[in-house]
């Protein structure tokens, strides 16, 4: 008798531990696609301030109408892509495209007295940030994820329910990595 | 991340347990001191005085350290660039709740986190801070204390704090009422038989209320200087820029003004121990941070990547010891971290009278002052009591009307960020 109320107990807590390995892999997989949503809320962040930034800067800057055409084009040309290879090189091209633009306005020193100037530009740097830290984030929560569908025991459990491995975010254009270089 | 967070949790509990052990035997004594079988009632007096303080401390420790610390909860609009800094920070420790912010009304600059969990937490940093400090070393800052609320070391110290305090009021009631009267222990004398065993149970008890407290208060100590170096390493890997936390500790450090609201209870909470800032050079086992020169030292010397490991090595490499800071589980992960070159320095004003002036502006603003510039220049400032609904301009007369919002300027056209 108390051998089968000893087996009912293991097994009652096998399953305990099977469940909660499940769920805490699950957990994990939803924190790797919340990562990855958060670098899409930042790049759209960057095109929404793109436009205001430009109209504050037009008015000291008129003639680098140029300059101004090629970040216009490159975010719309990283809005409208489609597929992720597309969309990689097209937000590649953009940010370039801003660093340019942020080269040029540096010379313009009367903007600085611009209060609202300032603080699209506070608000710009902070957009950069974000978006390098939230891949930064999104490759945290990668490495975390594949070491569980790697190791033991949960590896076990990844394989029954089919958790496969994430893959990383990496920056090609190794300039891209580094923050647009305003210095005033 | 993670595994450091379970491993420092583990950590947590163990020293929760042996403090609470510690308690809970010291009350036996006591008890047993007065009378014979007491020990029971004063297991049960010590353990209601650890519920009702942790209790306390869980749900209002928070408001009660920000209350007395002369914190103000602040919007995104007194200081745009510490919201985002926060925001950002949030991000990369990947919490999904950006922690409150909170101004102190102070012109020395320190920085301290509180709160039960990540998802109720705080961030304080006076407006000597904000002044002082560019936007990577404010980054640092941040950064800092965002890593003590991911390791979860809030609400672990804050709790340990409490443990601290009951042991040490518990035996000073005890060691103050065998000073007044010995009124029980002549008592406990007058019994017959068992005399020596008594003796020495009077003695051991007596020793341990007066050492007890010391011991509670170094492992206090101790804790929270290591928690501070790993906060430190957790900040490098976050913003991925050591140099910013270490130039942000040395003007912390090399600040003259001294923090008005500063506590023996709260000291050890800031990101630089407000009470003694000054002569910390040598280790000191009774403080609840390791020196500033040293951390500064540790940040400089950290080569090649912005990792754990990194940090691992620059910590043996400055302190000679092969003392571990980080948990090996959280350095075998073998991860390539790149430090980042070169950041947005994005401050032009260094002039002492304009920071002085920034101080003040960051200030008035967090107590919710009105800034309205009339149409001659001059910048008005309102105090939020003002009771008009329109100011006369003290240069050329304008009667400027207050608006009814705070200022809006340019932040409508900024959408706000969804974390």
């Amino acid at each position: 008798m108390s051998v089968i109320i000893g087996f009912i107990i293991l097994i009652v807590i096998l399953v305990l531990i099977f469940i909660s390995m499940y769920n805490s892999l699950v957990q994990l997989r939803n924190q790797v696609k919340n990562a990855w949503s958060q670098i899409d809320v930042q790049l759209k962040r960057r095109y929404d301030l793109i436009p205001n930034l430009l109209e504050t800067v037009k008015g000291y800057a008129a003639h680098e109408k140029e300059t101004f055409q090629n970040v216009v084009e490159a975010r719309s040309k990283a809005m409208g892509a489609n597929s992720i290879q597309e969309k990689s090189s097209a937000e590649n091209a953009f940010s370039g495209a801003i660093s340019k633009f942020l080269l040029v306005v540096e010379n313009y020193p009367e903007l600085k007295a611009n209060e609202n100037f300032m603080m699209l530009m506070e608000e710009l740097t902070s957009t950069e940030n974000k978006i390098s830290f939230s891949r930064q984030a999104y490759n945290d929560s990668v490495l975390f994820y594949n070491n569980k569908i790697e190791m033991m025991p949960s590896n076990i459990i990844a394989g029954m329910f089919n958790f496969t491995k994430e893959t990383f975010f990496e920056v090609e254009n190794k300039v891209e990595r580094e923050n647009p270089k305003v210095k005033f | 991340m993670w595994e450091l967070i379970q491993s420092n949790k583990r950590k947590s509990w163990a020293l929760f347990l042996i403090m609470g052990s510690f308690l809970l035997f010291m009350g036996f004594l006591i008890g047993e001191f007065y009378f014979e079988g007491g020990g029971v009632f004063g297991i049960i007096i010590s353990s209601i005085i650890w519920i009702i303080f942790s209790t306390i401390s869980y749900f209002g420790g928070s408001s009660i350290i920000l209350g007395i610390s002369n914190a103000q909860e602040v919007s995104k609009k007194v200081h745009p660039q510490l919201f985002n800094i926060v925001e950002e920070m949030t991000i990369a420790s990947n919490l999904n709740k950006m922690p409150k912010i909170y101004i102190i009304n102070d012109v020395s600059p320190n920085a301290f986190a509180t709160g039960r969990n990540p998802e109720n937490s705080s961030i304080a940093v006076t407006a000597g801070l904000l002044g002082k400090l560019n936007r990577d070393e404010l980054q640092g800052v941040v950064a800092h204390e965002m890593s003590h609320i991911v390791n979860r070391d809030v609400m672990f110290m804050t709790f340990a704090g409490v443990m601290l305090g009951a042991i040490v009021i518990i035996s000073d009631v005890f060691l103050r009422s065998l000073w007044m009267g010995g009124g029980s222990r002549s008592r406990y004398g007058k019994k017959s038989g068992g005399g020596q065993a008594q003796l020495i149970l009077m003695i051991v008890s007596v020793l341990f209320a007066i050492l007890g407290p010391i011991f509670a208060q170094l492992l206090y100590f101790a804790i929270s200087r290591k928690r501070e170096y790993l906060a430190d390493a957790s900040a490098v890997r976050l913003t991925r820029y050591p140099e910013g936390l270490a130039s942000a500790l040395e003007k912390i450090s090399g600040d003259v003004n001294a923090l008005q609201k500063a506590y023996k209870a709260t000291s050890g909470m800031y990101i630089v121990n407000p009470l003694h800032k000054q002569g910390m050079s040598v280790t000191d086992i009774s403080s609840t941070h390791p020196p500033i020169s040293e951390r500064i030292r540790i940040l400089r010397s950290i080569t090649g990547g912005a990792a754990f490991i990194d940090y691992q090595l620059a910590y043996a490499k400055i302190k000679g010891k092969t003392e571990k800071i980080i948990p090996d589980s959280v350095i075998s992960q073998k991860e390539k971290v790149e430090q980042k070159t070169l950041q947005n320095t994005f401050k032009i004003d260094s002039d002492p009278k304009d920071i002085q002036r920034q101080i003040g502006n960051i200030m008035m603003l967090a107590n919710k002052y009105l800034f309205i510039s009339c149409t001659c220049g001059l910048k008005l400032k309102i105090p939020p009591d003002f009771g008009k609904d329109s100011v006369e301009c003290p240069k050329c007369h304008t009667i400027n009307k207050l608006p009814e919002n705070d200022i809006k300027v340019a932040m409508d056209i900024i959408s706000e960020a969804e974390i």
